[in-house]
């Protein structure tokens, strides 16, 4: 119990209390000015939020303080993220287009003219049973040329027509989709009696693919090398924020400032870039597509097809202003590893 | 409070810019430091404010030996430290008061500490009923005196000025210098270069000289010395 009462406040002891009272005047002893310049950890990590916080919102200000310059940045942010970005929607709707088509081979066995409605039943009855083939499809010279005119636009030169001119069609689906059986399969249907010509559309599915490919990979490869572009926009655009602010890390480096604490409203403003930019490439996309879809509903339509082309969906809009967004923090990064480790007091 | 001990600084050019400076100033000390523009005043400085690192000897301030400090540190260090510069140092892109405050929104402080402590060091300097305008309005013995109060707005234990009276007139200067004596009156350890050697005189108080990188003077001159 002793040596608790030693430990009564003395005036010595009661000094550094007195400077972290709440409303010390400045006449306070002041010798103990390190300790009481120390905060909190509670405080601090508030400060530090709050200091996220005012970054965000200044870099949000200085974006808009100067919209022209900064327009024109996330302008060239947004067409060089666009143009992949339309190239990959165009894949994808190719793809929907042709997606009847995909590794399901068709033969089309183009009937003899005037072979008679019975026998032509028949032998599409004939063929339903054989193992080889999953489906036949009949198409009647009479619904071919209602196809025909509906969709070609050429229905008023078709009625000037004495008579149809259009053979009977079966579409056969066949079981087995490997070369050589789709090719013993088609050489068995051109031997038919019934048959003028069999038209097996392999080749065409391959090119397909191999078109969807190349297309594929060039939308990767032109990502790639405008994505790199974007990161030099905003490390140039950055490059410029910090030497206009030459002066003012050079002062809050003097007063103690961090390298975190000066790189912080870099990366929020690279930030901002990335996702305007991102938001601008997503709206140049939505405005082409609206562009476009007019023409092509009026192509699928003449080619009989009800499709319509497909807009970007709210995965791009996450997906390009996500990325465009976290390309600006990166290109922020670099400017900010590079420059402001250069400006220190001199 | 401040050791320097056998301090040698040499920079790249090859310029011994010091040369075995050896001092030791006290806890709650006010001293001027002067000499002749390449005396070495703005070596010493740089050296104290962590900007320079000494080529040998060491620097003890507070007891913290500021050769080991590693770079990640120094930004901690300098919180410690009131720093006054001849032109300053405001931005001009903000207000009186949020000149004042960056020590503070450097530092982390909570919003309601920094009012309280942004206006203190405000009032004490005079200006607080200027926090609101830009600095670029003031004259150029206010625009110090906010300097001033950005150097002590964090109660540092050491304030450091480098010719803060470089550009005023005597009557502004002097009123500067009352207000280093202010704060070490309340126990802040003061060093301010100047080559204001009457103004200097008149405070009669201690005084470094410098010369060539060497100190060749460490005393309290009197009146007639210093006109002599």
């Amino acid at each position: 119990m002793e040596p608790r009462a030693v430990k009564q406040p003395t005036p010595s002891s009661a000094r550094p209390r007195r400077s972290q009272r709440p409303a010390p005047e400045p006449k306070a002893q002041r010798s103990t000015g390190a300790i009481a310049a120390r905060t909190g950890l509670g405080d601090r990590w508030r400060a530090w939020l709050g200091h996220h916080r005012e970054m965000a919102g200044e870099s949000l200000r200085r974006f808009f303080a100067t919209p022209l310059a900064s327009g024109m940045t996330a302008l060239v942010i947004a067409i060089a993220l666009a143009l992949p970005a339309a190239l990959q929607l165009g894949l994808v709707n190719f793809q929907r287009a042709v997606a009847g088509w995909d590794g399901q081979p068709q033969i089309s066995v183009f009937l003899h003219r005037d072979a008679r409605e019975a026998a032509v039943e028949s032998f599409a009855e004939e063929l339903r049973a054989d193992a080889d083939i999953a489906e036949v499809t009949y198409i009647s010279p009479e619904e071919a040329l209602a196809e025909f005119q509906q969709s070609s636009g050429l229905g008023d030169a078709m009625t000037g027509l004495d008579n149809n001119p259009l053979p009977a069609v079966l579409l056969v689906r066949p079981r087995d989709t490997a070369e050589e059986r789709l090719e013993a399969l088609a050489e068995r249907l051109r031997d038919s009696a019934m048959t003028d010509a069999v038209v097996l559309d392999m080749a065409w599915v391959q090119r397909l693919a191999q078109l969807t490919e190349l297309g594929r990979r060039l939308s990767a490869g032109l990502a790639a090398l405008l994505a790199l572009g974007v990161l030099l926009v905003v490390v140039n655009t950055i490059r410029l924020h910090i030497e206009n602010r030459r002066e003012e890390i050079l002062v809050v480096k003097l007063v103690g400032a961090t390298d975190a604490f000066v790189r912080r409203p870099f990366l929020y403003s690279g930030l901002c870039y990335g996702f305007f930019g991102g938001l601008l490439a997503w709206l140049l996309v939505a405005a082409g597509v609206a562009l476009l879809s007019g023409p092509v509903a009026g192509l699928s339509s003449s080619y009989g097809s009800g499709y319509a082309l497909r807009g970007p969906g709210p995965s791009y809009l996450l997906a390009l202003t996500a990325g465009a967004a976290l390309l600006g923090l990166i290109g922020a990064w670099l400017a900010v590893a590079r420059h402001i480790k250069a400006i220190e007091p001199r | 409070m401040i050791t320097f001990d056998s301090v040698n600084k040499r920079y790249e050019s090859g310029q011994d810019a010091l040369v075995r400076i050896s001092l030791e100033i006290g806890r709650g000390e006010l001293v001027f430091l002067t000499g002749h523009s390449g005396a070495g005043k703005s070596t010493l400085l740089k050296l104290l404010t962590a900007i320079e690192r000494p080529t040998r000897g060491s620097i003890l301030v507070a007891g913290q030996n500021l050769n080991r400090l590693r770079n990640g540190q120094i930004p901690y260090y300098r919180r410690n430290l009131g720093i006054v510069f001849q032109n300053h140092q405001l931005l001009f892109d903000r207000s009186v008061y949020d000149n004042v405050a960056l020590p503070l929104s450097v530092s982390g402080c909570s919003k309601r500490e920094v009012g309280r402590r942004v206006r203190a060091a405000l009032d004490k300097v005079g200006l607080l009923h200027k926090e609101r305008q830009n600095p670029i309005v003031l004259s150029g013995g206010e625009q110090q005196r906010v300097g001033i109060a950005r150097a002590v707005v964090n109660k540092p234990a050491v304030l450091v000025a480098d010719e803060p009276t470089g550009n005023l007139d005597p009557q502004l200067s002097a009123e500067i210098m009352q207000l280093f004596s202010d704060f070490n009156a309340v126990g802040v350890t003061v060093m301010v270069a100047s080559h204001d050697l009457e103004l200097i005189a008149r405070m009669k108080r201690r005084v470094l000289t410098l010369q060539a990188g060497q100190l060749i003077y460490d005393g309290t001159p009197s009146r007639e010395a210093a006109y002599s």
